[in-house]
């Protein structure tokens, strides 16, 4: 719409591209995306955002970590993901062709294990015996917890205590795999508030700690680093279309809340101006109510956990508490990558309500037996309504990847709720 | 150049201090704690009682460097509804005392309110600058610039992990004084003050840093007169938040007197090479 992205080069750490460039803020070398990124972080963590970009850079540079990587993809992870077309869930998409990039088939469950083995090789390479993460519903925390098993690493993860009692099941299960759970008592007790907490002890501990960031956005490296490590859900699935349906989708759709996902799927398709990008936002009970998730939607631009991006805040530049029926995507910022591709109009944003996005749960687990993670359901509402756009245009021919990121097992007994499928005195 | 341009009254404050042969005293409250009017109040009293540099912070909802009693404290100020313009007032208020008064803010609130115009009503109230805890001078290029053309000071941080690259360019950048992180961590107090911070405050002044206070883990008077034997400032917030807290509005001032008076002569009780 407005200037031409340049896709693959912007946002990478530049410095840590050379050959020789050990990236450090002082040079000035703190990748932007746009205007959005950077690194508004304490002092006392510099040091270790840079080594871990130096370390990042090495390891990408070195064959033998993406050769590792890969191995566990195939062995451990079951990579490459399927992809499914769904032709049933597509009549109430218009009647275009809808096709589902399965990370939900993921181990564990959702594509957060890509990130989190990746970010746990390089705790193995920094030395580092003891790994911190942030959890909101659970998900990163359970993929945090099981690298930190499989790599034999103490693991702590911070969880809002609100969200550790809405997700008492993934708590048991984080336990289970050997990692301590830290209930976060402060603030509005949910994953804003755990992602200060996991701050406050990296900056004490972090000469033992790495932090494993669980989406795009806080300080360089992470944005950067996560999206590399996601971008695998694009490349296979770009080359699994083309194999499907001769030539590439039309519109790619991802739910979006940190947005690692997202990024993820979308990356691989930012030089193929003629493929849409749809971020699907977490609307809540409408953007119009304040009741949302809908950061680029809803928000404004500033600065929260590390980066310049958009987020929920007021006039004051409070954080604004978040609300979605999806623990996934209920937090109050967002990767700054997207609220660049948002800003240069390479990718579009879209709220989708509560009440939208279970009418999507239901409809794919009725029509293709496939029970979508709530998060993951923005993404497929949202394909409803682009489908019936398309159509509209006369474009039945059309092909829509939408990227089902999680599976809906943790997210039975809200749905039972939200639908009343429990048996009265069921209880 | 410009740290040479533009005048400094805590740096005034820190070296007429260091001429009378001590370091300063520099409190931290947070405004709106327990409400606006009394923090101003609590601030004055910490004046009275012998704090040379006021810290006012400004409470925020994400506030990563502060540790559990300073968390409360700003919850508790959110709570009761205190706003941005609240510090203004309060730093305006304080300011009259006579004390240099330097706001303690997160980055967000700034952005917010617009980096120039946050730098002109700031200075507008009469403070002396910023202290910005997670504002890095390689992320500060507008707040540099505003805060010259405001006339004010700008306290970035160092710690103990930071580089000799990174010492130099903090302290090129910073005005008034740099704040060094006593250990790795966040605000609270400690046993003991980091055995790092004495190396930290000597290479900080290696990479050309002319005052350099120290803050994180201060609460009793002799960490202070250790600290003051080698610093130019000792940084205390933690313990007096936590005096205030102590129980009803008189006995929390006087709690406050109290234990500010008693870090005080720790810091005048220092033995300082000449």
């Amino acid at each position: 719409m407005t200037q031409p992205p340049q896709a693959p080069e912007a946002g990478t750490p530049r410095a840590a591209d050379a050959p020789d460039g050990p990236t450090t803020t002082a040079a000035g070398s703190g990748p932007y995306f746009g205007p959005f990124g950077g690194r508004f972080v304490p002092e006392a963590l510099i040091e270790a955002l840079d080594e871990l970009d130096t370390e990042y850079g090495k390891a990408k540079a070195d064959p033998t970590f993406g050769e590792e990587l890969a191995r566990l993809h195939r062995t451990y992870t079951g990579r490459p993901s399927i992809i499914t077309e769904v032709p049933r869930f597509a009549r109430h998409c218009g009647g275009v062709r809808v096709v589902l990039k399965r990370e939900d088939l993921n181990h564990t469950g959702s594509h957060k294990i890509n990130n989190v083995l990746g970010q746990a090789l390089l705790t193995k390479r920094l030395g580092k015996k003891r790994v911190i993460a942030e959890t909101g519903a659970g998900q990163h925390g359970v993929a945090t917890a099981t690298a930190a098993a499989l790599f034999d690493l103490e693991c702590v993860v911070y969880m809002g205590e609100e969200d550790t009692r809405r997700q008492a099941l993934n708590v048991a299960r984080m336990r289970l795999l050997g990692a301590e759970v830290v209930p976060v008592t402060t603030g509005s007790r949910t994953l804003k508030d755990a992602i200060n907490e996991a701050l406050r002890d990296w900056v004490t501990n972090v000469e033992t700690t790495n932090y494993v960031f669980g989406t795009v956005g806080g300080p360089h490296p992470f944005p950067a680093m996560v999206r590399d490590l996601q971008r695998i859900i694009g490349v296979e699935a770009r080359q699994q279309v083309l194999e499907l349906t001769g030539r590439l989708p039309d519109v790619v759709a991802a739910c979006v809340g940190g947005g690692s996902n997202a990024i993820g799927i979308f990356h691989a398709f930012l030089d193929d101006r003629e493929v849409r990008l749809v971020g699907l936002e977490a609307g809540g009970d409408g953007v119009e109510t304040g009741r949302h998730a809908a950061t680029i939607t809803g928000g404004a631009p500033g600065v929260l956990h590390g980066a310049r991006s958009f987020l929920l805040q007021d006039e004051d530049g409070q954080t604004i508490e978040s609300h979605s029926i999806s623990a996934g995507l209920d937090y109050p910022g967002v990767g700054p990558e997207h609220a660049w591709l948002a800003s240069i109009g390479r990718a579009e944003y879209r709220p989708v309500t509560d009440a939208e996005a279970m009418e999507a749960f239901r409809l794919l687990s009725r029509t293709e037996g496939i029970i979508p993670a709530i998060e993951s359901a923005h993404a497929l509402a949202g394909a409803m309504r682009l489908g019936q756009e398309l159509a509209a245009e006369g474009r039945q021919d059309a092909v829509l990847l939408v990227n089902l990121s999680g599976r809906g097992d943790k997210d039975v007994e809200t749905a039972a709720r939200y639908f009343h499928l429990l048996d009265e005195g069921d209880q | 150049m410009t740290s040479q341009q533009v005048g400094s009254r805590t740096a005034d404050t820190i070296e007429r201090l260091r001429d009378q042969g001590r370091a300063a005293l520099v409190g931290y409250l947070p405004v709106g704690f327990p409400d606006v009017d009394r923090s101003i109040e609590a601030a004055r009293v910490m004046v009275d009682a012998g704090v040379d540099v006021v810290e006012l912070g400004l409470p925020y909802s994400d506030p990563v460097m502060d540790g559990a009693v300073i968390q409360h404290a700003v919850e508790r100020a959110l709570a009761g509804g205190v706003r941005v313009r609240d510090t203004l007032r309060a730093a305006e208020a304080v300011a009259a005392t006579g004390a240099p008064v330097l706001v303690m803010t997160y980055w967000n609130p700034v952005v917010r309110y617009g980096v120039d115009a946050f730098a002109r009503d700031l200075a507008g109230a009469g403070a002396a600058g910023l202290i910005t805890p997670d504002l890095i001078p390689d992320e500060g290029g507008d707040w540099v610039a505003a805060s010259d053309e405001h006339g004010l000071d700008r306290v970035f941080l160092v710690a103990p992990s930071s580089t000799p690259e990174r010492l130099e360019l903090t302290a090129r950048s910073s005005r008034g004084f740099v704040y060094a992180a006593s250990t790795m961590g966040v605000t609270g107090t400690r046993a003991s003050v980091g055995a790092d911070a004495a190396r930290l405050v000597r290479d900080t002044r290696a990479a050309g840093a002319e005052r350099v206070c120290v803050g994180l883990g201060v609460s009793t008077a002799d960490q202070a007169a250790e600290v003051a034997s080698y610093a130019d400032g000792v940084i205390v917030g933690s313990a007096f938040v936590r005096a205030l807290a102590d129980d009803d509005t008189t006995a929390g001032l006087d709690a406050l007197a109290t234990v500010v008076a008693d870090l005080a002569s720790g810091v005048r009780r220092a033995e300082r090479p000449a």
